[in-house]
């Protein structure tokens, strides 16, 4: 039973990662109706302007939000030059927008920073939390940092005008269009939002899986994972999903006999998809009834 | 009931292509299989390689075209298809001594079966849920070939060698070129088998269903029937070229059939146009050539390389190849006009 | 007086096909006028030109400034409301929300705040239902919401679409008296599409006809209803 407890304690630990990736994942759905794969990337390259910076001698904090709004800018950049072109072609085609963009951005840092691991500073030292075993004052700074997220964007979508028209540019565009919003530019705001919480995601992991051009890509698929588990239409429920990804993940490493690293995670996948079959929303999402 | 209703007013997420348009006309057909007769007359055994893996992938993308672009099924999944119809020839053909040529129908009928009974789970999942799906198969493929467990037969991390086929009956031609030739005629006819297929009842049941499923439903098309029949036809002829690609390599591993090929051929059928089969060459051509090309460009940024030329490509033509040929013809039929 | 909508030589296209073919029309300030076909004649391809969400040409002048070129969003922010065929309600959030959404360009918060209670007043079952999802909202309760979200916009000119498609004749009829009161007392321009040709030409002070893309007939609500062409086709008698 201790065991069993300790493998979900540290499993909220590591879904803590998830949670926040799902957070900018859920972000971008919100404002396009699909997913980036080059999320990952996105905030890889985020984290290592930070390092450099930091390289440079400029602060953990200064780094931190200079970091911010670079990626914020270069979100809305990109979908300006890179995908405001490809607004009309087919979903499909935008996909594989998607994957170039990937290929992109990890051949230049690794050619900017090689594929060398580097280390990677946490705000909240690493000792132990509260004398607990399991959990480090990193970790539970990253599970506090995800939770905060959650409240500002719960608080951004409910409460403010933005949020709102957002939210109707991404359900309805030719509404939000005739109410007067410029779904355009929410599309672009969306992606710079979601480049934002990609960086923040890419800090608070770096310290854990270490920074090197391909860090992102096993969190990114439990991100995607969590984020559908949860409904991807809720920031609680890509949170809730994180954590679940990621005690799925402990729970089915520990227990099931053979499982090794590598089979970790297609495992986790084919139970998030066995969820799916049977909730197709997700566990927080609307049900949407179609009619014809 | 808390449940919010959904007019499905916006396009499906699967542009559709009218029947008639998703093959070539007759004349530019027997042009293209001349070409394609006439090509390894010329060229180094290499190349002749390279032409046989074009249509491997060719038919692998064609599959894939028949799933997304003719039922509307989003699949990253097919390398998974692939790898167990690769696997197949080769223990088929190591363990058990089988004639290369028999692996084939067996590799595509396991497949097929394959395809079909993971249609099944996939029926209540779409777009992005089934792209999570499919993925999770594609990446459990690799990891289940390595397994101890069924080493024996596998081989493991290490994987099989197959031995490359001479040509019969003593045919003055090299092995390369027996299966180039070999290869040429199994995807004709499995080109043909699709164009079809596309064109039969069951073809226009895929495309009622890729266009509007509820519709198709109410009209008293079995959905759950054509849809994993529209699985099992992409896993099968997946196999079929996952078959034809271990003989030509001579070599199957585990490693050889990550996401990685998914992605590509998702890619490749995106660049020929989706639901355009005659595309699917296009598509092949781009996912070998372009990556090395990339590469002579420049060693250290060759990702990003091929990610601007990917772009170039889609912003070009954001329907893929399709949109070339319609150019085409347009441009022909006011030449005839004059 | 001159005309606050003027359009002349409108020609709207979907993709090769003409749905218009050189309409001319004009809407004075203050008026209720009505736009009267059969399915398919045209009539929500010119509302969707005005707001430019279909391809066309022509010329088409709102308080003498033209509109072409313009985006949507820009076009609404002039002040036209558009209420759309199957009244575009964001299903997914509530009442409110929507009204909210309507008066989402206004910078005036405390009119906003003001304005959301007199919808309320023009239309009770709203409040009743303020915090529902309106997508649960009945089909009547949907096309009030819709109204009411056109008119927090405070518009000059409001477009309806067909407002009385699928709803019991009793709920359109108390629809169309309050666009009259909204008319009268706000002083908003209308133009409404219909099929049922008897409210609206009650309602209306001008009314058109149109056939295929071309305007066939036109004159005051009276002469058109009394019109013995219009009153087989239409009226249905």
């Amino acid at each position: 039973m201790e065991l069993f407890t300790n493998q979900v304690l540290a499993g909220i630990a590591t879904g803590a990662i998830y949670a926040c990736m799902a957070l900018a994942v859920v972000m971008i759905y919100q404002a396009i109706d699909h997913l980036n794969f080059a999320q990952g990337e996105m905030a890889m390259f985020s984290t290592f302007v930070c390092w450099q910076l930091m390289q440079w001698g400029v602060p953990y904090w200064g780094a931190f939000l200079v970091t911010l709004v670079f990626s914020f800018a270069g979100g809305i950049a990109i979908e300006r030059l890179l995908f405001k072109p490809l607004a009309k072609a087919p979903i499909l085609t935008n996909v594989a927008g998607f994957i170039a963009l990937y290929a992109i951005i990890n051949s230049v840092a690794g050619l900017i920073w090689d594929f060398t691991i580097k280390q990677f500073p946490t705000p909240f030292g690493s000792s132990s939390f509260l004398g607990s075993q399991l959990i480090s004052t990193h970790q539970a700074g990253m599970i506090g940092v995800t939770l905060i997220l959650l409240l500002l964007l719960f608080f951004f979508f409910r409460f403010t005008r933005m949020g709102l028209a957002m939210r109707a540019a991404a359900s309805l565009p030719e509404s939000a269009r005739l109410v007067g919003i410029n779904t355009s530019w929410m599309i672009a705001l969306g992606w710079g939002m979601a480049a934002a919480i990609g960086a923040i995601a890419g800090m608070l992991i770096a310290p854990v899986v270490f920074l090197e051009p391909n860090m992102m890509l096993g969190v990114l698929i439990y991100g995607f994972a969590a984020a559908v588990l949860g409904g991807l239409t809720s920031p609680l429920g890509a949170v809730v999903g994180g954590f679940l990804v990621g005690v799925f993940e402990n729970l089915v490493g520990t227990y099931i006999p053979g499982v090794g690293n590598e089979l970790k995670l297609p495992i986790a996948l084919a139970l998030i998809v066995t969820v799916l079959v049977v909730k197709p929303a997700g566990l927080f999402g609307r049900p949407i009834v179609k009619r014809v | 009931m808390s449940a919010a209703e959904e007019v499905v007013t916006e396009a499906p997420a699967v542009e559709a292509v009218p029947k008639r348009a998703m093959t070539l006309g007759y004349g530019t057909s027997l042009v293209m299989l001349a070409l394609l007769i006439a090509a390894p007359l010329f060229v180094k055994n290499f190349i002749i390689f390279q032409l046989t893996m074009l249509l491997v992938y060719a038919l692998a993308v064609l599959a894939l075209n028949i799933l997304t672009g003719g039922s509307g099924q989003f699949s990253l999944g097919q390398s998974a298809f692939y790898a167990v119809g690769a696997y197949t020839s080769a223990i088929l053909m190591e363990h058990v001594g089988m004639n290369y040529a028999l692996t084939l129908p067996i590799a595509g009928v396991i497949c097929f079966g394959f395809g079909f009974l993971f249609g099944q789970p996939a029926l209540r999942l779409s777009g992005v849920y089934l792209a999570l799906a499919t993925f999770a198969l594609a990446t459990a493929m690799p990891q289940l070939l390595k397994l101890g467990y069924f080493e024996h037969w596998t081989g493991g991390v290490q994987g099989l060698v197959v031995t490359k086929p001479d040509a019969p009956f003593g045919l003055p031609m090299s092995q390369d070129m027996w299966l180039y030739y070999f290869t040429l005629v199994v995807t004709v006819a499995i080109y043909i088998f699709s164009v079809n297929l596309l064109r039969s009842r069951s073809g226009r049941a895929f495309m009622a269903i890729r266009d509007n499923e509820i519709a198709a439903s109410a009209m008293g098309i079995d959905v759950a029937l054509y849809k994993t029949l529209a699985f099992g036809v992409s896993a099968g002829i997946t196999g079929v070229a996952g078959g034809l690609g271990a003989i030509a390599v001579q070599f199957v591993a585990p490693d050889g059939y990550t996401i990685l090929l998914a992605i590509n051929l998702f890619l490749g059928m995106v660049v020929g146009g989706v639901g355009w089969l005659p595309g699917s060459i296009v598509g092949s051509a781009f996912i070998i050539f372009v990556p090395n090309i990339a590469e002579g460009i420049s060693k250290g940024l060759s990702g990003a390389v091929f990610g601007i030329l990917l772009f170039l490509v889609i912003f070009l033509v954001p329907h893929g190849a399709r949109q070339i040929a319609i150019v085409a013809q347009q441009l022909i039929g006011k030449l005839k006009k004059n | 007086m001159t005309a606050m909508l003027n359009i002349k030589d409108l020609r709207a296209y979907y993709g090769q096909v003409q749905a218009l073919h050189g309409l001319e029309f004009a809407l004075n300030q203050g008026s209720v006028t009505t736009l009267l076909g059969a399915n398919g004649a045209g009539k929500t391809t010119t509302l969707r030109a005005i707001c430019n969400m279909v391809r066309s040409t022509g010329a088409i002048e709102f308080d003498g400034a033209p509109l072409t070129g313009r985006s949507t969003e820009n076009i609404v922010r002039l002040g036209i409301a558009h209420v759309p065929q199957g009244r575009g309600t964001f299903t997914t959030m509530t009442v409110e929300e929507n009204l909210q959404l309507g008066a989402i360009t206004r910078k005036d918060r405390a009119g906003v705040v003001a304005d959301i209670d007199r919808m309320y007043d023009h239309f009770p079952v709203l409040k009743q239902r303020h915090t529902q999802q309106a997508g649960t909202l009945s089909g009547g309760e949907q096309q009030m919401l819709a109204v009411a979200r056109a008119l927090m916009l405070r518009p000059r000119l409001m477009l309806l679409d067909e407002p009385s498609f699928g709803l019991a004749p009793l709920i359109v009829r108390d629809l169309f008296k309050i666009l009259g009161k909204i008319n009268r007392e706000d002083k908003v321009t209308i133009l409404v599409v219909e099929q049922n040709a008897q409210l609206a030409l009650e309602l209306a002070d001008k009314a058109y006809v149109i056939e295929t893309g071309r305007i066939v007939m036109s004159g005051s609500a009276n002469e058109i209803a009394n019109n013995e062409d219009v009153r087989k086709s239409y009226l249905g008698y």
